[in-house]
């Protein structure tokens, strides 16, 4: 309602842009033109356009005009244990602005046996009385039941949701077994969702953490010490393997070590339907500083999985993500302040998770991808904004620019060399973890929603003016592939003679163990009596025996029974 | 029939020529008078006598006159791991007394003439499952058969699996597999140790098992869900356990999750074939299980063990993990190596269903010859032959539902031709090579060599005369297994057992096969195998951890709702430190530092292989922020 009205107030004064002399780059080529927007849209793109009068020009003097950045991954105004994280909407989306970042996907994060339609308008709310950028939201799932199910497909069909986050660590909190993951990644392939995934073996981390403190270890180096790598690494395997199990696409969010990559650009290689999101703190600095003897920087740091120890991490996160094995780019930006992180001073187990990032993203990728020749401008686009807006089924809306597509631009310079620190970031924060970082590249002018938010260093952010940006299911990008295969990946039964020789007697149940919920209805079944005929005209396909067909649950779409026509019960004799 | 035959041996007091006299009870029924015994010992070499003291019709009592225990193979080429070379070889009680040329030994020996043929350590089937119990059933090959079979194959020692229910103590499954091997075993074998369920308890038992009874190794199933499974803590529990004792962590690795899903899926869409067991467990499934055992053993520096090493995916994973480093080792079986699941399509059902094992045979028909070239440039260690086989009417129990089928195949007879026709003949391994995998490396792993698994003086008599150029084409019509269908049948396989020697007798020759049902012996193996543990130990010595020392932060601290993140209840490996979020403000006035000695976790027992590594005088001593 509140944006509607202010609609009507541009066309009296200057919603009208035109930016000239730019070079327009995309993600797949990059030209010289002028663009006029309107109303926060692009109208036209080209040379010598016809514009009204008095419209407000900026003189791009040949700089670089790019799609504004698309932060995949933020976690403002995230409720923890009673506090909440330090960048709400307000704080964050500015942050975002002031790095020329013109759009957010933040994470809807439900405690475990609350509703996610109740959370997800907790989060709308908030984020629309506050939000300075337009913003989209992943719903996490956090545990899994019939009623989630309900829900995750009433906010698919009406809520604009498309993504959904699951959890592979944080035993006994928000970890899903193996089973529930294949179970929400087969409902998410069904309805066209995009399944996310936070990978980690958390069983382990549990048995490692009690380890450390064990040995005396408590401080912030405990954190990376009780997740090693390779735990990502495995948890990333692993949820490759249950999405091509279930026909899934899947996305890895916050890649934090080369092994965990490696698995992901080897699956990818295998033609795994999987994409990678390295986020700024992974591409820009690395663990040693959970060595530092100071506890309040070691322990901003902080954040699962840990920034790898290893320091040439953030060089091969940026190779991988310049060859394309890696697709796209966030900043898991979760800010808390020292006070909150001082919560486990004295067991590391409790210190808040989370980083900065969602500032620096867009330039710190130009200065370790771009500068470095790893990357070109167009390849930058994609990895920033194009690739991510494909994923969310928002393209060409986001991520590119063309007529039609919203005004969210960023005049680049390529020159400008910013040295980062607290002192002057955005975030409330008091550490940043890129503090003294030197980078080249920076945007000049930022435009959201067709009004100019940054220029000449001054951020004119307004909140509340964000919009939610409901994201379709299905999205080409991930799914032209996946329907393709689930044509291809019908099974069939070999239609052979029933087996009619000799039958050993076995005991129908396994020692004392409760018999398996996967094992259930077969065991039961009675020996076959063989003179009873098992055709029936009613199509009955199998021979069944007391669970009744009505218990089968509902055949989900997609999926084809393939016994022969007529069943299999008229064949008689063994071939 | 001959289930009703017990054989006493006994050592008379004056045992001249090292003479056995053998003391024979026949139990049995009077009508079985003319079939019975004479089959059985009158086909032995060894028998020169045999003289009937009492013809009771209900109790037949005879004495049997052994032959000497004393054996010479001349002319033989000796093929150990590392070297071949020709020498004579003499035996006596079992154990190998001499190689070299010129032998000076007792008079009226028997002599073998090898003819420069190969002679090797007898094969060691790392993985067997005789008689294996499932829901009632018994798997059709008993020890006698079975062990039959693997003798009648060039294999002298087998490793059976002791699979206990769940709720069932470990050491009564031992003795029970003890009795059961004791009785009918013609070989020497070896028990691993299956972990089907995790408590207190059966870490005390495995410890009694480590120690007392020669046991030095355990299998966790990372598969079948509600029955065997465990859960990855658990496995990370049974692990540093495992390396606790210096015993090896074998593994069998599907993903049982996904597959009783998977399961689940295939009968709901009318899949109830054989067909069914492979669609319901491809090999991504197999590939993510050793991946996730590799992770969690690297973890809790515990030695690996990947039995049943069945697709191109999960041998990739273990070949990968062992260029970075990890001490793992895996272990295709004589099916994988040897046929593929194209079978499962099969149109009769009951030749289906004899391929049906877990993991299940990849259906990529270049399975076999990948596995066999990483087997032979040493990517993969040993070979077993998982040989659990069942016959058609017991597979039949899942005639209408594959998830029933009771698994397992054959392949102990079959292993050694299979590799060498396999990857000897192709030129993909040397002898050497053969040996290496076929015995030596599983005497190492196990802690067995160089008694078993080795040519020298002083190993154990288990010795195989080995013909490179003899064919035979396997069927179920010839096979020593009691079941009716061979999985590798009408393969033509190239090279084969001419005499098999086992504990110094000759237990096949000229085709004849002249076992000793109850001869087997259970052999121990020692914990901390060298080939094994060397790499661990020193490893644990340099995985120690340290924390920072760094001043106590004194700054503010927010406050936080006393019942975070609620509801779920608390997990057992987090019980001590998490619970305490609430913990008082430290007084820093209050000296932190103590004479006695005592620390805080004092109460906590330390594991050996960790040390502690906090400064000396503790932390609290130091009050300033670095």
């Amino acid at each position: 309602m509140s944006y509607q009205g202010k609609k009507n107030i541009p066309k009296i004064t200057s919603d009208r842009l035109l930016i000239k002399g730019g070079r327009i780059v995309n993600d797949d080529q990059s030209f010289h033109a002028d663009i006029y927007m309107e109303d926060g849209l692009i109208k036209q793109i080209g040379d010598n356009l016809i514009v009204p009068g008095g419209v407000k020009t900026i003189e791009a003097n040949g700089k670089m005009v790019i799609p504004g950045g698309i932060d995949i991954h933020t976690h403002f105004q995230m409720p923890y244990r009673g506090t909440t994280t330090v960048d709400d909407f307000a704080q964050g989306s500015k942050a975002a602005l002031a790095g020329g970042t013109t759009m957010i996907v933040d994470h809807v994060m439900s405690e475990p046996d609350t509703s996610l339609i109740e959370a997800h308008d907790q989060w709308r709310q908030w984020a629309d009385e506050k939000a300075c950028c337009d913003y989209s939201l992943h719903v996490d799932i956090t545990h899994w039941n019939d009623s989630v199910k309900q829900e995750v497909d009433n906010l698919i069909k009406e809520k604009g949701v498309n993504s959904f986050q699951v959890y592979m660590a944080y035993k006994d909190y928000y970890q899903m077994s193996n089973s529930e993951l294949y179970e929400v990644f087969t409902f998410l392939a069904e309805r066209g969702g995009i399944a996310q995934v936070h990978a980690e073996n958390g069983e382990i981390i549990a048995e490692e953490q009690a380890r450390m403190l064990q040995m005396g270890i408590t401080g912030p180096e405990g954190h990376v010490l009780s997740r090693p790598e390779e735990l990502e690494a495995e948890a990333v395997f692993r949820a490759i393997t249950i999405a091509s199990q279930t026909n899934c696409p899947l996305y890895v969010t916050r890649v934090m070590s080369k092994s965990a990559a490696d698995i992901i650009s080897q699956a990818r290689k295998k033609g795994n339907v999987v994409f990678g999101e390295p986020i700024t703190a992974s591409l820009g600095t690395d663990g040693t500083h959970y060595w530092s003897k100071n506890w309040a920087k070691a322990a901003s740091f902080v954040t699962s999985p840990p920034l790898s120890p290893d320091p040439t991490t953030p060089d091969y996160l940026n190779t991988l993500l310049s060859s394309g094995d890696l697709s796209v780019t966030g900043s898991a930006h979760c800010t808390f302040s020292v006070a909150q992180k001082a919560i486990g001073k004295d067991d590391f187990t409790q210190i808040p998770e989370g980083v900065n990032g969602v500032e620096e993203r867009m330039a710190l990728i130009w200065d370790k991808a771009v500068t470095t020749g790893k990357m070109d401008e167009n390849m930058f686009v994609g990895v920033t904004s194009t690739n991510a807006a494909k994923i969310l089924n928002l393209y060409p809306r986001k991520g590119r620019i063309a007529v039609g597509s919203d005004a969210d631009l960023v005049i680049w310079d390529t020159d400008a060399i910013r040295t980062i620190t607290a002192k002057t970031h955005n975030s409330a924060a008091e550490y940043n973890i890129f503090e003294g970082m030197e980078l080249r590249g920076a945007p000049l002018v930022v435009i959201c929603q067709g009004k100019i938010v940054l220029e000449d260093g001054n951020l004119h952010a307004t909140s509340g003016v964000g919009r939610f940006i409901p994201c379709s299911p299905f999205p080409d990008f991930a799914y032209k592939r996946i329907k393709a295969r689930k044509q291809l990946a019908v099974l069939r039964a070999v239609p052979r003679g029933m087996y009619d020789g000799p039958v050993s007697e076995f005991s129908m149940s396994r020692g004392g163990t409760p018999s398996a919920s996967a094992r259930t209805s077969p065991t039961k079944q009675p020996v076959r009596n063989l003179h009873q005929s098992g055709f029936s005209l009613a199509g009955n396909p199998a021979p069944c025996g007391p669970p009744t067909p009505d218990d089968i649950p509902i055949r989900p779409a997609g999926r084809r029974i393939v016994v022969p026509p007529g069943g299999r019960s008229n064949i008689t004799s063994l071939s | 029939m001959h289930s009703h035959v017990f054989l006493i041996r006994r050592q008379p007091k004056k045992a001249k020529q090292s003479q056995y006299l053998c003391f024979a009870v026949i139990v049995a029924n009077p009508l079985l008078e003319v079939t019975f015994p004479k089959t059985q010992i009158g086909y032995s070499p060894l028998l020169t006598q045999a003289v009937f003291l009492n013809k009771n019709v209900q109790q037949f009592t005879f004495f049997i006159v052994f032959q000497s225990d004393r054996l010479l193979i001349k002319g033989a080429k000796i093929v150990n791991d590392d070297q071949s070379f020709c020498a004579d070889i003499y035996m006596e009680d079992g154990v190998i007394k001499q190689i070299g040329e010129n032998l000076i030994v007792p008079g009226g020996v028997k002599t073998i003439d090898a003819h420069g043929r190969m002679l090797m350590p007898g094969g060691i089937d790392v993985h067997t499952r005789f008689q294996m119990p499932d829901r009632g059933m018994t798997a059709a090959d008993d020890f006698y058969q079975g062990s039959k079979a693997a003798l009648a194959g060039g294999t002298t020692m087998i490793i059976d699996h002791v699979l206990p229910e769940p709720g069932t103590s470990l050491m009564s499954a031992f003795e029970q597999w003890r009795e059961w091997a004791d009785s009918k075993s013609c070989c020497d074998y070896s028990l691993h140790i299956d972990i089907t369920e995790w408590h207190k308890g059966i870490q005390e038992e495995m410890e009694t098992l480590v120690k007392d009874h020669g046991v030095n190794s355990f299998l966790v199933y990372l598969a079948y869900k509600d029955i065997f499974q465990l859960t990855d803590a658990q496995v990370y529990e049974v692990f540093s356990v495992i390396r606790d004792l210096g015993a090896i962590a074998q593994v069998h690795a599907e993903n049982g999750d996904i597959v009783a899903e998977e399961q689940r899926r295939m009968l709901e869409q009318g899949i109830t074939g054989p067909e069914g067991h492979v669609l319901s467990r491809p090999e991504e499934v197999e590939a993510e299980a050793v991946n996730r055992s590799v992770t969690v053993a690297n973890q809790t520096n515990c030695p690996l063990y990947v039995t049943k090493v069945m697709s191109k995916s999960a041998s990739d994973v273990i070949a990968q993990a062992r260029k970075k480093g990890t001490v793992v080792y895996g272990e295709p079986i004589t099916a994988s190596l040897g046929t593929d699941g194209s079978h499962y399509w099969s149109k009769n059902w009951a030749k289906a269903a004899a391929y049906v094992t877990s993991p299940p045979l990849s259906p990529d028909p270049t399975t076999p010859d990948y596995l066999n070239s990483l087997l032979s440039c040493g990517d993969l260690q040993v070979t077993g032959s998982a040989h659990c086989p069942f016959n058609t009417a017991q597979r039949a129990v899942g005639k209408d539902d594959f998830s029933l089928i009771p698994e397992g195949v054959n392949g102990t007879e079959e292993r050694m031709s299979i590799i060498w026709d396999k990857c000897v003949v192709t030129g993909k391994m040397d002898e050497n090579q053969f040996v290496a995998v076929t015995s030596t490396n599983a005497a190492k792993i196990f802690n067995l060599y160089p008694r078993k698994g080795r040519i020298a003086v002083g190993s154990d008599a288990d010795l195989v005369l080995w013909d490179p150029d003899v064919t035979k084409i396997i069927s179920a019509k010839s096979h020593q297994s009691t079941v009716e269908y061979n999985i590798f049948e009408g393969t033509e396989v190239r090279g084969g057992p001419l005499v098999v020697i086992s504990q110094g007798k000759i237990v096949l020759e000229d085709g004849n096969l002249h076992v000793t049902e109850g001869s087997g012996r259970y052999v121990v193996r020692k914990p901390f195998p060298d080939y094994v543990y060397k790499r661990i130990k020193a490893r644990s010595r340099l995985a120690e951890l340290r924390g920072v020392p760094r001043g106590l932060y004194d700054g503010p601290v927010c406050e936080v709702s006393v019942t975070p993140k609620t509801m779920t209840p608390a997990s057992s490996a987090k019980t001590s430190p998490a619970k305490q979020p609430g913990q008082p403000v430290r007084n820093l006035h209050q000296s932190g530092f103590s004479l006695s000695g005592a620390q805080i976790d004092d109460n906590v027992p330390r594991r050996n292989t960790q040390r502690i590594v906090a400064p000396p005088g503790g932390r609290a001593n130091i009050t300033s922020l670095g």
